[in-house]
């Protein structure tokens, strides 16, 4: 009970600085910071979702980047007030019905979710039955389907020239509170006994099943519900730039997101967390590789893409050199903290907004 | 048909009737029936490859037998799948444990709960809205570690199943079948790797569970004499076909039996490799 105690009180503390963080950071840090800690929550939720998926419940899907797509768009289209959209619409005109579609901010952000659920469901249901590696190849292949249907759908999404002007809704309050919102869910989810459901269909289908699990519905709902967060993940990342296009959903979207995951830990909370930390920050750092450089009389012209290389590179030698990342498949405790703890009191509280 | 001898009044709870199942031309099962009575613990036997655990896996759903059918508790359990099967009270372990291996044995166990648990995952999202869904969560942790303490393994509950001895892994198997609260039991050869005094111990063990948890029992054993104290009746398999079936003496003096035992001078391989990898 005392351990209890003592991490409801390091849980609370902890929320309040980063509540203090929040409050402090906007009138103190430049816009350039702001959407770096911006960018780490958002991509912490896009961490966890894939790794809802891919790490707790063992579905390799390289999905997720066609998911924020659906999620950024549907936001977008919802939000846009109609005279946006009129002069948005060069090359085709808008739907007429897609006009004088509006939703608040937040309704937009659930139907994001809500709609990137539904198709991921819909390639869910034929792909899962396959089992395996089909996933893997089937998602790679619907995230383009996706991002081409994007591209040639002028009439409601403007095509490849995408969509200006979105309102700029997500602020670190509105980033951070979904995150931790994200973070509950998966905490809770992973302790009940449906965590251990996840994980059994991951390490041991025919096991599982044995034990009167249904594996296909259990993957389903794993994988419907980690759309869900992609579609969200999409929908904040577009109201956070303003801008959307397709170019932006790529491969290689995905490719880091699965760094964030396979960094952090394929299966830990935890690990995804500090895999965003790590791999947003990388991101932006490695960004001078691209610029063109100047030493002494070298020019070296900046190359785009390199950071991508530089990237996969680095996700070759983690899947080489350290597998299971940096947190494994284990999960913060203030424990750690307090070497000697209570015997027989197996805390299992885990720290927010850590 | 035959009933087990002086078993004639009891409930037969699982019939399996002219249950065949071909891979390819091999008859891995012919024509095979049994008749398996309420409460009893049975055994069938036979040497490698005979289709023991082939039959296991028809039962349990992970095969459709090729002709015949398979009733539990007079329902039809031919199709089912092999959830289906565990949720109608039939469970299994298998001849080469599959535990969860990167979960605790506790967690092992509660896994096994799940099939019986009434509360939806969602409703554990919001402990404050669903009280009864976040106690039955405290209920199956709490008769989970109950039911290792009656296996002898509380002690471990929190170690990582990987990490326990080979014993204590196939204890831990029953366990987590037993979770799953089965009214009849299916033990893929429980004493391998076992000298024959562990094995003794381990069966007479298993009769044991059968009284506490009112189960039929039906194993697989290779070792003959392992099986014959602790089975009420046993059908015996070779290649595929039922050769005898009776109580232990009958099973013991029968000429083909000790033919099949004995007449194989090599021992049989793991057989030929299917299409897809066979469920041990
Ligand atoms: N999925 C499969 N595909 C092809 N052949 C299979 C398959 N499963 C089993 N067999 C074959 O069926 C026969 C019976 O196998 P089974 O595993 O049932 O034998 P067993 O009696 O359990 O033997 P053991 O004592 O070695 O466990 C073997 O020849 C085996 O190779
Ligand atoms: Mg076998």
């Amino acid at each position: 009970m005392k351990t209890k105690i003592r991490n409801g009180i390091l849980n609370l503390l902890s929320l309040g600085v980063l509540v203090y963080f929040l409050w402090w950071a906007p009138g103190n840090l430049d816009g350039y910071k702001l959407r770096i800690i911006n960018l780490i929550a958002i991509n912490a939720i896009l961490g966890l979702s894939l790794n809802l998926i891919y790490g707790m419940t063992g579905m390799f899907s390289l999905g997720h980047a066609g998911f924020m797509a659906i999620g950024a768009y549907v936001s977008a289209l919802l939000i846009l007030t109609p005279e946006q959209k009129v002069t948005m619409w060069i090359l085709d005109p808008i739907a007429p019905w897609l006009l004088n579609f509006h939703t608040p901010f937040i309704v937009s952000l659930v139907l994001a979710g809500l709609a990137a659920s539904f198709l991921g469901w819909l390639i869910a249901l034929p792909v899962l039955r396959l089992g395996g590696d089909y996933l893997g190849i089937a998602t790679l292949g619907f995230a383009e389907i996706i991002r081409i249907l994007i591209v040639n759908l002028t009439p409601l999404t403007n095509g490849s020239l995408g969509l200006k002007g979105i309102p700029a809704h997500t602020d670190l309050w509105m980033s951070y509170g979904c995150l931790l919102v994200v973070l509950l869910f998966m905490i809770r989810l992973m302790k009940s006994n449906f965590g251990n459901v996840l994980r059994a269909v991951r390490d041991d289908e025919i096991a599982a099943k044995t034990m009167g699990i249904d594996t296909f519905q259990t993957r389903v709902l794993a994988f419907v519900i980690g759309c869900f967060g992609g579609g969200v993940g999409g929908a904040l990342m577009g109201n956070l730039i303003t801008t959307i296009d397709p170019k932006m959903f790529m491969i290689t979207q995905t490719y880091s997101l699965l760094m964030v995951v396979v960094v952090g830990g394929l299966g830990s909370i935890t690990g995804s967390v500090i895999g965003s930390i790590l791999v947003t920050t990388l991101l932006e750092w490695l960004r001078f590789v691209e610029n063109p450089v100047t030493i002494g009389s070298f020019h070296i012209p900046g190359i785009p893409g390199m950071r991508m290389v530089i990237f996969s590179v680095l996700l070759i030698v983690i899947i080489i050199f350290r597998r299971e990342g940096i947190m494994g498949t284990r999960e913060f405790s203030w424990d750690w903290f307090f070497p000697t703890g209570a015997p027989g009191e197996k805390s299992e509280t885990k720290g927010v907004g850590q | 048909m035959k009933n087990p001898e002086g078993k004639a009044a009891q409930n037969i709870v699982l019939k399996i009737k002219d249950v065949t199942l071909r891979f390819g031309g091999l008859v891995a099962v012919g024509d095979l029936s049994m008749n398996v009575p309420e409460g009893s613990i049975t055994g069938l036997i036979g040497p490698n490859g005979a289709g023991k655990t082939t039959v296991f896996n028809v039962i349990t759903g992970f095969y459709k037998p090729t002709k015949g059918s398979v009733d539990f508790m007079g329902k039809p359990l031919t199709g089912l799948p092999p959830h289906k099967v565990c949720e109608a009270g039939l469970s299994r372990t298998f001849q080469n444990i599959r535990l969860f291996h990167n979960e605790t044995v506790l967690e092992n166990v509660m896994i096994g709960s799940y099939v019986r648990q009434k509360g939806r995952w969602w409703q554990n999202l919001l402990p404050f809205v669903f009280p009864a869904a976040l106690r039955e969560e405290r209920e199956i942790r709490a008769g989970s570690l109950e039911l290792l303490a009656h296996l002898g393994l509380a002690e471990q509950a929190d170690a990582v199943s990987s990490s326990l001895p080979y014993g204590a892994q196939r204890r831990l198997e029953i366990a987590r079948a037993l979770a799953t609260r089965p009214k009849f039991l299916l033990l893929d050869e429980p004493a391998a790797g076992m000298n024959p005094q562990e094995s003794v111990e381990l069966l007479n063990f298993i009769r044991k569970l059968r009284d506490d948890f009112d189960l039929t029992i039906l194993l697989i054993e290779h070792d003959m004499k392992v099986v014959m104290g602790v089975c009420e009746y046993i059908w015996v398999l070779d290649r595929g076909l039922l050769i005898a079936e009776g109580s232990p003496e009958t099973i013991r003096t029968n000429p083909q039996v000790i033919e099949a035992y004995l007449g194989k001078d090599a021992p049989v391989g793991d057989g030929p490799v299917g299409a897809s990898p066979p469920v041990q």
